[in-house]
């Protein structure tokens, strides 16, 4: 679950991080509020769960609270890579900047260590940085036992060349950041950039501009604050439907659902379409078990989209029985009326008398999974 | 001889009380898996299906000397299970159990490493040596005896092509379910280095997915270390980036973990690589 600038930020900021002030606003109304607060320059940022936001116009200037109430009406509503703007963060405008670097944590699945990351090269994505410059990135495995030591802290800060002034203030920032990335179950949290600014005096500092966390969905149980923050807005409606169904399903531009269980098996489902000539319309994994009323939801979310022209089931029936599942699927035609064809391709436990089953329901089987994919590619094409 | 798995397993079930465990402890005795104990706290002293249960796994290991568990309780109680395993004497642990957060696995498999004890899942279907054992959820009645070794990060497909393999006359040595976690205890070269050792083994199936770089570093393995042939399939070349297709780590990251990147990587050392799941029989067939 991906957290916004704004949440993620405000938890950086409880560990110790320092961040701009400011707050969230979903009207242009607020937004003045706010800025008029604030004084002096702000900026005003899209909350989207996307990355582009700068380039997407997203991310403006304003010199005072009537600009920032006028921005911030042309950004709310806006519509950046599918998603719409419904809030904006008003923050107070960093000035005197020197630098911007990069710091950021993930779990490196090769090393299968909390992996920290700081770069010169802040501003950039670290994936791009990470493919262009890669000596530029300094890293430190951290011991799950023992957290991020003052020593890796400061091996980062001299690898980026920060200023000796700054070390002992990044360090606390690393810190924060690692326990903030601990405490909440984080599978990514990152600070990008982290200016260093020039203060009044010649005082160098630290300040977290933007922020951005990934919480890790199974720890979600210990968490019950954070699951209150997810924003179902930003999920493509079925993707939500689907989760309330404990379905797993994600929406791809094809035009032939799949509906299958278990992960892998959805995965070369959705490959053998495309080998044969067409292209899945979604992945969707309907997990163990074939209760009616999951298959029922199941088929409906693939049946919203539009674009589906042929929807194939294909069970592997183990401790899951084939014939449950063909009665699922009935009832489910039941509450789901539709002329779409489709293809069923039920194999293993009680294949025979799944396949009878749903003869009743005029629909077309296939033995193999090679053939159930060509007949959902004819059938699809044939429409 | 088979790997893993065997007629020298001696199987604890944790969580043999629960739905699941109580399910699947009849199916694994029924194939002529050696199920000694059941652990559920609390419900010491009690019977399920003619197993006696124990408290804890020190009594279950004391009074049935059990060396390999399977895990059935819940994903929030999972790592606890599996730190009793590893505490309590048994040398091979297999976890069932979907939904473990990956920083609690960060550390159970960097417990598990230091005291020398094997994990396989979690979040899999667990192993099979068809005709001897089987300490895992998966229907039994696809397998056969044979020489083909598989290992895969999924379920259902497993079921798919080990079916596959059994309607060609392709027995199996044995079949694991290594999980489709980020995090998991044991990898495709681990499994690899077994199967390369077993006299009964004569070729490898390798079943993998989009995420992470184990398939990438499972081709330099066979590249330099494996004798026996190996034929691969890899699911998810549909799938988007940034999306979690399913398993936890399932997902194309930083635009690394693309199922193009793995089939490269691996035919690049000349593992045959199936373009769908059938085709991995046909594959295994021709080397025969």
């Amino acid at each position: 679950m991906k957290l916004h600038e704004y949440q993620s930020k405000r938890i950086f900021a409880r560990y110790g991080v320092p961040i701009p002030h400011g707050d969230v606003a979903s009207t242009p109304d607020d937004a003045y509020k706010i800025a008029a607060r604030l004084g002096g320059r702000v900026v005003i940022k899209a909350q989207v769960l996307v990355g582009g936001r700068g380039k997407a116009g997203g991310i403006k200037l304003a010199q005072d609270a009537a600009e920032a109430e006028a921005k911030a009406s042309q950004i709310l509503g806006m519509n950046i890579k599918g998603l719409q703007v419904r809030k904006v963060l008003i923050d107070e405008a960093a000035t005197d900047i020197i630098k911007e670097i990069y710091l950021g944590i993930t779990i490196d699945r090769a090393a299968r260590r909390p992996v920290m990351m700081a770069s010169a090269e802040g501003g950039m994505e670290i994936e791009e940085v990470a493919k262009a410059m890669p000596e530029r990135i300094f890293k430190v495995a951290i011991d799950p036992f023992l957290g991020l030591q003052g020593y890796q802290a400061r091996e980062l800060a001299f690898g980026i060349g920060l200023e000796r002034d700054l070390v002992s203030s990044f360090t606390k920032i690393a810190t924060g950041l690692y326990n903030a990335f601990v405490d909440c179950d984080a599978s990514l949290a990152e600070i990008n950039p982290l200016l260093v600014t020039n203060q009044s005096g010649g005082r160098l500092s630290l300040l977290a501009v933007d922020g951005k966390m990934i919480i890790d969905d199974n720890a979600l149980f210990r968490h019950s604050d954070l699951a209150e923050m997810r924003d179902v807005d930003e999920e493509a409606p079925a993707e939500t439907e689907a989760r309330c169904y404990g379905l797993s399903y994600v929406k791809l531009d094809g035009e032939i659902g799949c509906m299958v269980n278990g992960a892998g098996l959805a995965m070369a489902t959705m490959d053998i379409i495309k080998l044969y000539g067409g292209m899945p319309a979604n992945f969707l994994d309907i997990g163990g078990g074939a209760q009616a009323d999951r298959v029922a939801a199941a088929l409906r979310i693939i049946l919203a989209d539009p674009k589906v022209k042929a929807v194939l089931f294909n069970i592997f029936g183990g401790i899951t029985r084939c014939d449950e599942v063909a009665k699922g699927i009935l009832e489910a035609l039941e509450q789901v009326s539709t002329d779409v064809p489709m293809v069923a391709r039920l194999v293993g436990t009680n294949e025979e008398e799944g396949r009878h089953i749903l003869a009743s329901a005029k629909m077309a089987t296939a033995g193999s999974l090679v053939e159930a994919a060509r007949k959902a590619v004819e059938l699809a094409q044939a429409r | 001889m088979s790997i893993l798995v065997g007629k020298d397993t001696r199987l604890v079930v944790q969580g043999i009380t629960g739905r699941e465990g109580e399910f699947h402890t009849l199916r694994m005795i029924e194939y002529g898996t050696n199920v000694v104990a059941g652990v559920t706290p609390g419900k010491g002293g009690g019977w399920v299906n003619g197993v006696p249960v124990f408290d804890t796994i020190r009594e279950a290991v004391a009074a049935t000397e059990a060396n390999t568990s399977i895990i059935f309780v819940p994903a929030r109680f999972a790592p606890d299970a599996m730190y009793e395993a590893a505490d309590g004497g048994i040398s091979l642990i297999v976890c069932i159990t979907e939904g473990i957060p990956i920083l609690d696995m960060l550390k159970v498999r960097a417990y598990l490493d230091q005291k020398g004890v094997r994990l396989i899942g979690p979040n899999c279907p667990g192993i099979i040596t068809p005709g001897e054992c089987k300490v895992g959820i998966m229907p039994a009645y696809i397998h056969t005896p044979g020489s083909v070794g598989v290992i895969s990060r999924s379920g259902t497909l497993t079921y798919e092509v080990v079916n596959e393999l059994s309607l060609r006359g392709l027995g199996q040595s044995t079949c694991v379910g290594i999980g489709g976690d980020p995090i998991i205890g044991s990898d495709f070269i681990d499994m690899l280095t077994l199967f390369e050792e077993d006299p009964l083994t004569e070729q490898v199936v390798l079943i993998g997915e989009i995420g992470g770089s184990d398939e990438e570093r499972a081709a330099d393995f066979i590249a330099t270390n494996m004798t026996k042939p190996v034929t691969a399939f890899i699911a998810g070349r549909t799938a988007p980036p940034g999306k979690r297709m399913g398993h936890a780590g399932a997902i194309i990251s930083g635009g690394t973990g693309t199922a193009a990147e793995k089939v490269e990587a691996l035919e690049a050392v000349g593992v045959k690589v199936a373009r769908h799941p059938a085709e991995i029989a046909e594959l295994v067939a021709s080397r025969k």
